[in-house]
């Protein structure tokens, strides 16, 4: 049972290692346009998230305790809710701006389709 | 006092279970979200840089790179020093919690060091909302490492004061509240890392 729990530590660490790595060298050189290369990390950083809550913090021994599954899980809601609400909010309000570099661009997209 | 001797031992297996661990738990998700809010803010005024330098121009990504391997691996010894409070070890929990705050301590250093070289080249809070953001966002995980670290010490002078009996069960509880925080403090630096970081220096 302790050999168990060494060996997923181990295996996070060099999960975590090889997943930093990776984002870093995408990061530094450009083969990749900047929309791709933000998805692509993005990518990696949330795979990295599931590495660490089940390699580091061993969410699935949460299984016998619901609740803590149930305050992660709100969480997660409150957080998505916030950070992709006020993105979408703002960008909004850009457009609403007539003026700005972003709303003309925006505009431009919009009028192509 | 008999709901303590009916307690089952405190195990890495069983911990989630524990009244306290659940509470500390929760604790944890609301701090999640008060980062949330930081990240938000940011990702709103990433772009308005008042005529002054954005990320691209301001960060070393290197620097952080190595900002982000300590912080990565004492997270990992952090959860050596865990399994062997779990086991009993006091040696070896003592050697794993001081590379855990050694490294820690790294960490902030680096971090402190890049914050006054960015205030004394004149890109303080002061400059711009981007700036502002990013200090107020980055700035909050350091806090957060700081009473981790303090916490870290208070921890490690009592495993060290106790030696030659054994590890109490409330101090291998507080050591496996100290290591599931110090994760979650390992969770929030890859969003920092990617988001400001990579992707702000793209």
């Amino acid at each position: 049972m302790k050999h168990r729990l060494l060996t997923s530590y181990i295996v996070g660490f060099i999960l975590s290692l090889a997943l930093t790595g990776e984002a870093y060298l995408l990061a530094v050189d450009h083969t990749f346009h900047l929309m791709q290369l933000i998805v692509i990390l993005l990518l990696l950083a949330v795979a990295q998230l599931f590495v660490q809550l089940f390699f580091f913090l061993h969410l699935d021994r949460a299984i016998k305790a619901p609740w803590n599954i149930v305050a992660f899980l709100f969480m997660v809601i409150t957080v998505l809710t916030v950070v992709l609400g006020s993105l979408w909010i703002m960008q909004h309000l850009d457009y609403s701006h007539a003026g700005s570099e972003q709303s003309s661009e925006y505009l431009h997209r919009n009028e192509d389709l | 006092m008999s709901q303590k001797e009916h307690a089952p031992t405190l195990t890495v297996e069983n911990s989630f279970q524990d009244k306290t661990v659940f509470g500390f738990w929760v604790y944890l998700m609301t701090d999640l979200v008060l980062f949330a809010t930081l990240f938000a803010t940011y990702g709103v005024l990433r772009h308005s840089t008042a005529g002054g330098p954005d990320g691209h121009e301001l960060f070393s990504l290197p620097y952080v790179l190595i900002e982000t391997l300590a912080l990565l691996t004492s997270s990992f010894t952090s959860g050596l020093g865990l399994l062997a409070a779990h086991a009993g070890r006091r040696r070896q929990v003592i050697i794993w919690f001081s590379i855990t705050f050694l490294l820690g301590g790294l960490f902030l250093g680096l971090e402190l060091s890049e914050f006054a070289k960015l205030a004394h080249e004149g890109h303080s809070w002061r400059q711009s909302a981007f700036l502002s953001a990013f200090f107020t966002l980055v700035g909050t995980h350091g806090a957060h490492i700081t009473c981790g670290l303090l916490w870290m010490a208070v921890l490690l002078a009592r495993t060290i004061r106790f030696r030659g009996t054994a590890l109490s069960a409330k101090l291998v509880k507080q050591l496996t509240l100290l290591s599931l925080f110090w994760h979650m403090l390992d969770v929030v630096w890859i969003f920092i890392f990617t988001i400001v970081y990579l992707i702000g220096a793209a």
